[in-house]
């Protein structure tokens, strides 16, 4: 291994198989207690072509072998816990692990959604003091906690525009998208049934106001906006942006994508931001799992709190809390039930845990992001030069003239012990590094991305093969994407195994495929 | 603060690195009259200690103590502690979207391995990973019929559950799709002449729910014969996922719209649960969400990616399938684990237990006099009676009992206001039902 690499060390991990290679008949991991009311058929209950007899060449293996089997596919995942993760626009800070087990306490986890109200009082009052935070945080006058996930709450956003502009007679035909937002932005625009006008940049990498007054026409819904922009840059103009919008009858939606360089410091709403959804699994520290999953409350002006999806909350005198699903004027309802609930408690630990001090968690995100900016500048391109706030995009312009692109770059940063950054997005820079280290990395964590990466712009000058075949060090080299998009397998399938495959057979056929060591060139 | 690792001293030691005299400086592009200047109101700071005591006097104000007989869409099951103690590695739990695939393969075989699963249960050949819901997975498996078909009609069984239909109606508002409902007979299932009438050449897809919002069996097999005779699909949407160790899968189904929650999640008020889609191999570059795919590296071994993305919305944006980018990952693990850990045996027994209780609730309940089953058809662990009074008011009676009872099902179904949905499991002990027996007949002796 390269002496530049201070962070990561090789070492052994285990290989192993699918778990439906393991799985032989007769073995168990599971037992129920007995039943104790007198057994049936299950053809003579449901009929027979009703009755499925088990389910064919499922599982059968044991607890320990569940143990090592989920065990041993972990160790294969970088994460959090492990390290900095500096994907930019995906925030991925500390999660706290009270979160997690507050979530699981008997009398949250165990609670029935369409149990009576007098019973989930808890449950109702939980999510009236999140609702409460958010808007102070905010700065806006109503919310609705429902949306699962940041994109959900964009959509749930934009169908509060269109019924508040039905209700005024016009429903309008266009949104507009700058041309640095995330993908979800003008996905989401379509389904809300609005056509997709997307306006570009202007040099600096702010909204053109100036072309932005002569797009807003009648026709113009909204504009979505994210801010601080996917460039890590503060939208200046913002107030005026909002006044061309208004001037119109036009409403400003924010992506609150970015709300980790804004929390405590200031306020959407009073920006002039009509409506917005925040992600609670970036700003507010709830677990990515992989994936999901998360919760996208989206909060809004007083104009458009009557079309708000159900089941809304309410306060009746005495204090109850109840949730109402009749509202003549609501968009109706976005998903079942009330919202991702196990979510929104673990959003509101994290709340409660930093109260009005969550505003140095921001200012410790925009240090650390300006910080590495400062060491990086020159050593990688850095386009746009505007003041950065949580995140900081550069290119790969430097690199390219020696072939080295964003993502041998992302891919090197593996061996160095770092999960790469967000590559090639904003689409407004070509070949663009996008870092957004967040408040949980400590100053030696920052001093060794820095390392990292000043090393890795170095072996591009010199060796820029190395870095144009990484990764070096991981279980499995660079995989083949085309491949698996032309011709999908996408399930294990009994059928297509090497028939009569016995235990030595799969033995054999794990072994071929464990890695071999990899030395690299330097 | 204990989250936050830095010294005062590195901070401005990093400040003057940056070659800025104040934390402020960094916040210059913020316009001075909109940066604020008092400090938030927010609860907090609180340690640890107080969060836990403050989420524990929340819960002390909830359901504890009370037996319920509720499902409707969200089940008490079985879960082993094993489910827990490995979704909570941080590796699982603090990784992100599997897009570096070479430092992401746990996941991603997890993934892989979730699809399977899925296949299998439901007779499909391709499963994502994942939806937000059952709801919303129901709602994008018609969307993506309606872009299989190019067709804007949808028939909808009014047995699919109230929220499915009312989370349907709301994106398909502006999506240019008509919603029909279509009615339920004396047994509880579809009514196939009310079918056959609505069925036109318009017509995008069926969706019906099986085991259906009333607990009853629907017939797949006839269901698909009539709608394809249309050119439509049919998508069957499953709450109840355990049923599927007993039941015949709806193989015969184009797309099959489940929720997971009963696979070792808990029911946590509603959410997060795991919704999924699954379908034929021909329709995948018409399917919304995450797929994994099995392929090579550059020496030849087995790996997993991401894969078919030209579908999703960070490649194609306004022409993607669906907006879903963030999807219940860490959900759809809990399944993958929990239904290894059940297995083969285990998923039939515990469905076997779940019909042989619903079995002996129902004869228990049937017994009370006046009390009966409203719907004729096959059930597995929920099932409907009629009372001879208001659902409501013997649920009333019930809560004395620290008993939740069966949902109510006048809000829903106005026709239906003393009838109510009983849902038992394999954790509703024998006792709990003679509890519930003799606590609706001692409620109906009180209102009569």
């Amino acid at each position: 291994m390269s002496k530049r690499i201070k962070k990561a060390t090789r070492h052994t991990n285990q290989n192993e198989g699918l778990i439906f290679e393991k799985s032989s008949p007769g073995k168990r991991a599971f037992e129920l207690p007995p039943l104790d009311v007198p057994s049936v058929d299950p053809a003579k209950m449901l009929g027979a072509n009703h009755r499925r007899d088990g389910v064919e060449h499922f599982p059968e293996v044991s607890e320990i072998e569940v143990i090592r089997h989920f065990t041993r596919l972990s160790t294969w995942n970088y994460a959090i816990d492990l390290g900095m993760y500096p994907l930019g626009s995906c925030t991925m800070k500390y999660n706290p692990r009270v979160n997690e087990f507050v979530a699981r306490l008997d009398g949250i986890a165990t609670e029935h959604p369409l149990q009576p109200l007098e019973l989930s009082q808890g449950c109702l009052k939980i999510l009236r003091l999140l609702e409460n935070c958010l808007l102070e945080i905010t700065g806006m006058d109503s919310i609705t906690l429902q949306p699962a996930a940041g994109a959900q709450g964009e959509l749930t956003g934009l169908l509060l525009i269109r019924a508040y502009l039905e209700k005024q007679g016009n429903a309008r035909k266009k949104v507009l998208i700058p041309d640095s937002a995330h993908g979800t932005n003008p996905a989401t625009a379509v389904i809300a049934g609005y056509e997709v006008q997307n306006i570009k940049s202007e040099s600096h990498g702010q909204i053109d106001v100036g072309k932005l007054s002569e797009l807003v026409t009648e026709d113009v819904a909204a504009l979505m906006i994210t801010n601080p922009s996917t460039l890590g840059i503060f939208e200046e103009r913002i107030p005026e942006i909002a006044e061309i919008l208004h001037a119109k009858g036009a409403l400003l939606y924010m992506d609150g994508a970015n709300m980790n360089a804004l929390a405590g410091i200031a306020r959407p709403g009073d920006l002039g931001v009509d409506v917005m959804h925040l992600n609670l699994h970036k700003t507010f520290s709830t677990p990515h799992g992989g994936g999901g999953p998360g919760a996208g409350p989206v909060a809004m002006k007083n104009i458009l709190a009557p079309f708000r999806p159900v089941p809304i909350l309410v306060e009746k005198q005495g204090g109850q809390l109840t949730l109402e699903s009749v509202r003549p004027d609501s968009i109706g309802r976005v998903k079942s039930f009330s919202g991702n609930f196990g979510v929104l408690v673990r959003a509101l630990a994290y709340i409660l845990a930093y109260g009005p001090g969550i505003r140095q968690a921001t200012e410790d995100a925009v240090l650390n992001a300006n910080y590495i900016r400062k060491h990086l500048e020159g050593v990688y391109d850095l386009p746009y030069s505007l003041p950065s706030m949580h995140e900081v995009v550069f290119s790969d312009a430097f690199q390219k003239k020696n072939g080295v692109n964003t993502m041998d770059i992302a891919k090197r940063l593996i061996d160095y012990g770092f999960h790469p950054y967000t590559t090639a997005f904003p689409l407004i820079v070509p070949g663009a590094l996008m870092i957004e280290p967040t408040e949980s990395e400590s100053k030696e964590e920052c001093d060794l991305f820095i390392d990292a990466m000043r090393a890795i712009a170095e072996e591009a000058a010199e060796n820029p093969e190395l870095v144009k075949t990484a990764p070096h060090s991981t279980r499995v080299r660079r995989l083949d994407e085309v491949g698996a998009a032309r011709k999908p397998i996408l399930r294990w399938d009994a059928s297509r195994q090497p028939a009569g495959e016995d235990h030595q057979h799969r033995h054999k056929h794990a072994r071929q495929t464990e890695p071999t060591p990899v030395t690299p060139t330097a | 603060m204990r989250y936050l690792p830095k010294s005062p001293a590195e901070r401005q030691e990093m400040l003057a690195a940056i070659g800025a005299g104040s934390i402020d400086e960094l916040f210059s592009t913020i316009p001075e009259r909109f940066r604020l200047r008092q400090a938030l109101k927010l609860p907090g700071p609180f340690s640890e200690a107080e969060i836990i005591e403050y989420f524990k006097e929340r819960a002390a104000e909830n359901s504890v103590g009370y037996t319920s007989f509720l499902g409707a869409g969200v089940y008490n099951h079985l879960r082993s502690v094993v489910t827990d103690a490995i979704i909570q590695r941080g590796e699982f739990l603090t990784s992100y979207t599997p897009y570096q695939a070479e430092i992401t393969q746990g996941t991603l075989q997890a993934i892989f391995e979730f699809q399977t699963l899925m296949c299998q249960l439901t007779g499909q050949e391709v499963a994502n990973a994942s939806m937000w819901d059952g709801s919303t997975a129901t709602t994008e498996a018609v969307l993506m019929a309606e872009r299989v078909t190019g067709r804007t009609r949808v028939l909808v069984a009014r047995s699919l559950h109230p929220e499915y239909r009312d989370v349907l109606r709301t994106y398909a508002k502006n999506s240019g799709l008509q919603v029909e409902e279509l009615p339920f007979s004396a047994d509880g299932m579809l009514t196939q002449s009310n079918l056959r009438a609505a069925l036109r050449d318009d017509v995008a897809a069926l969706v019906v729910q099986s085991p259906n919002f009333l607990g009853v069996l629907e017939s797949v097999p006839e269901l698909t014969e009539i709608v394809h005779s249309a050119g439509a699909l049919l998508v069957v949407a499953i709450t109840e996922a355990v049923s599927l160790g007993v039941v015949r899968p709806p193989a015969e189904a184009d797309i099959v719209a489940m929720e997971g929650q009963s696979f070792g999640l808990p029911p946590s008020y509603g959410g997060p649960f795991g919704g999924v889609i699954a379908s034929k191999d021909k329709f995948v570059r018409q399917m919304p969400g995450r797929l994994a795919g099995q392929t090579t590296d550059t020496e030849g071994r087995r790996g997993f990616v991401l894969t078919l993305a030209t579908r999703e919305q960070h490649i194609r944006r306004e022409k993607a399938t669906s907006n879903i980018c963030t999807n219940q990952a860490l959900c759809a693990l809990a399944a993958t684990v929990h239904l290894t850990l059940l297995g083969k045996e285990g998923l039939r027994e515990m469905a076997e237990q779940n019909l042989a209780k619903a079995q002996f609730a129902l004869a228990e309940l049937t017994k009370i006099p006046g009390v009966h089953r409203t719907f004729r058809g096959p059930f597995f662990n929920e099932f409907t009676i009629e009372l001879p009074r208001s659902a409501r008011i013997v649920n009333g009676y019930l809560l004395r009992e620290k008993i939740v009872g069966p949902l109510p099902l006048g809000q829903n179904y106005p026709e239906l206001t003393k009838n109510a949905l009983v849902c038992v499991t394999e954790t509703t002990s024998r006792e709990d039902i003679e509890r519930l027996a003799a606590g609706v007949r001692r409620a109906l002796e009180q209102a009569l």
